[in-house]
């Protein structure tokens, strides 16, 4: 069974963000790995672990992202490729599905595993576009899968509940909070990863595709609507004073 | 001439507001753009809706005959669609069901697509779409160079306007294919009677309220306000509440124009999920808490106090 494991880097969440042109300022910035997608890369080790073959981890970026790589190898990925892409935009999600979804017909893979979004741009389309480009069967939100020969079993959350669905491989699936608990790679493996090759792949090597989205800027967030603490004598005091406010200043109630 | 498709989406047979706040969206950038919009829903019956979006801007709408939702067919549904009416934007609810299937309509018609947009304006003819990016401490504004551009919305980010168009509506029969994937069984029973993706009042609840024999508190409140229930991860992962309640970075993203946040110290794992809400009330017994940076209304008190008083105060005014 030959599993692709997506492993995008971004900004840790307590990152001060300082925005750029077009892009963020990423001098100080702390990288690391988007969290649904741990979730993608324990589950692939879980799945190579009952049915055996290899986890492959797959991460496009410039060369900091070997860093992302070097855990999930640490984690106990079997290959890791970085796709080379140096000016990249973390918006782009067809140039990136394409990539990827080109990548993944040469390893001829049979499951294709990542996040349901990465925390950077929240956009949920990487993952189901590289199946639609691949042809295959996607599962989003999973938050239970089993694969026995074939067949593919899963439970995915959708609005107000849960749906159980059945599919064949090959299958791309998208990881929800939920799946698994992801493993802490260990010292071992953080000293063993640092040896292993990181294989690179150009956007040559995969077919060039162009983008089709274009920046046209970055800014910080809109200000708040100014704050204010309440003052009251007890809490009838705060709840009159609460409507109030919502009601005739905010008028949202 | 470019033209706007906005598809639609429906709950339990009943037109959801996202459908009518695109629509409003589309009406305007076709108005900038100097084209027509075309409202597609696609369900059983649901003809019945023309009137609906016609009145805030559709000038026309496709129905198309369908059962259960299922991502694969109606990404067939929605890009032949797009073939047969050729738009050059295309607007998709940031919804459970528009995530599922938008991805595979961009790669089918070939468009580029920006997800999450919470606005969207017009310069030198095409669309410009605004995200929150870095989990809201940036925003992004982004165009798509494609001949066809999709954005999926956040529903509660734009305005519904009143703004009649024709709202002649035309049934059409495109190929739904075959679904690869099969839906054997669902369970709709664990979630919120008002969906908090979309809601447009949410009432949180963290680790402030102590236990799970507390939520009664917090779902008063939600109850007379007709919002929905959130929770934080502290209270998820205590075992609390499940997980479809939780709000923030690995859980759900809101923009509800009002969020109540009892008991919950402002994180900024939480922030990321709702710190594009309108207007954020904190009831918290800390006043230092992080919460209330973000707070538009902050009282420094103890929830379990507060929030029933609010409850009764809210039943007067509301009946
Ligand atoms: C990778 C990662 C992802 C995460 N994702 C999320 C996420 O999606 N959502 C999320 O919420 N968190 C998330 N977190 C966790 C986050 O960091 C916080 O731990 C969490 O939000 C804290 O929840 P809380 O505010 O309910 O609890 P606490 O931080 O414990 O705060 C409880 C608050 O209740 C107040 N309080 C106590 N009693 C009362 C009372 N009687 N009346 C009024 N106030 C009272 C206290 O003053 C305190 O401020 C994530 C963390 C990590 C590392």
């Amino acid at each position: 069974m030959k599993i692709i494991v997506l492993v995008k880097q971004v900004p840790d969440t307590e990152t001060n963000i300082k925005v750029g042109d077009k892009s963020i300022n990423e001098a100080g910035i702390k990288w690391i790995i988007s969290p649904y997608d741990e979730f993608a890369i324990e589950e692939g080790l879980r799945l190579r672990e009952k049915n055996g073959g290899e986890v492959i981890a797959v991460s496009l970026g410039p060369d900091r992202v070997q860093e992302s790589l070097r855990q999930a190898y640490a984690m106990g990925a079997d290959r890791a490729v970085q796709i080379k892409v140096d000016n990249y935009v973390p918006f782009d999600t067809v140039l990136t599905a394409e990539l990827i979804a080109n990548f993944a017909k040469a390893e001829n893979a049979d499951i294709i595993i990542g996040g349901r979004q990465s925390i950077d741009s929240d956009s949920s389309q990487v993952v189901i576009q590289v199946a639609e480009g691949l042809g295959i069967a996607h599962i989003s939100f999973a938050v239970s899968l089993e694969i026995s020969g074939t067949s593919v079993k899963a439970t995915k959350e959708v609005e107000g509940g849960t749906q159980v669905v059945e599919t064949s491989l090959p299958v791309a699936i998208t990881a929800q909070k939920g799946l698994n608990e992801p493993r802490y790679p260990n010292l071992k493996g953080l000293m063993a990863a640092k040896k292993k090759p990181i294989e690179t792949k150009t956007p040559a090597d995969l077919g060039n595709p162009a983008s089709k989205i274009e920046v046209v800027g970055l800014e910080p967030p809109p200000p708040r609507i100014p704050g204010r603490k309440l003052e009251a004598a007890d809490a009838k005091g705060y709840a009159e004073q609460l409507v109030k406010a919502l009601r005739e200043e905010a008028k949202v109630i | 001439m470019s033209n706007v498709l906005i598809v639609g989406e429906l709950k339990n047979g009943e037109l959801k507001k996202i459908s009518k706040e695109i629509t409003s969206a589309g009406r305007k950038i076709a108005d900038a753009l100097g084209g027509k919009v075309t409202a597609l829903l696609i369900g059983s019956g649901v003809e019945k809706f023309a009137g609906d979006l016609g009145a805030v801007g559709a000038d026309s709408i496709v129905t198309v005959n369908a059962g259960d939702f299922n991502a694969e067919t109606w990404a067939n549904l929605v890009a032949g669609v797009i073939k047969d009416k050729n738009p050059s934007v295309v607007l998709v609810p940031h919804t459970s069901q528009g995530k599922d299937y938008s991805p595979r309509v961009a790669v089918k018609v070939g468009a580029g697509i920006i997800a999450d947009a919470v606005g969207l304006s017009v310069d030198g003819g095409k669309v410009v779409a605004k995200k929150p990016i870095y989990s809201g401490k940036a925003y992004g504004n982004f165009k798509v160079t494609s001949p066809i551009a999709i954005f999926t919305v956040r529903p509660n980010s734009q305005e519904v306007v009143q703004k009649a168009g024709a709202g002649a509506a035309e049934a059409a029969s495109p190929s739904a294919g075959d679904a690869k994937v099969k839906i054997v069984s669902s369970d709709l029973s664990g979630g919120n009677k008002v969906q908090l993706a979309e809601a447009s009042i949410i009432v949180s609840g963290g680790r402030g309220i102590k236990g799970p024999e507390n939520w009664p508190v917090i779902q008063g409140l939600a109850d007379v306000l007709g919002a929905a229930l959130g929770a934080s991860r502290a209270a998820v992962d205590a075992g609390w509440i499940s997980h479809s309640h939780q709000v923030g970075q690995t859980g759900k993203t809101v923009s509800p124009n009002c969020y109540i946040a009892c008991g919950i110290s402002g994180a900024i794992q939480h922030l990321a999920g709702m710190g594009s809400s309108k207007y954020i009330v904190a009831i918290n017994k800390d006043g230092d808490a992080p919460i209330f940076k973000v707070a538009t209304y902050g009282v420094v008190g103890d929830l379990f106090e507060v929030v029933p008083a609010l409850t009764d105060e809210f039943k007067k005014v509301l009946g």
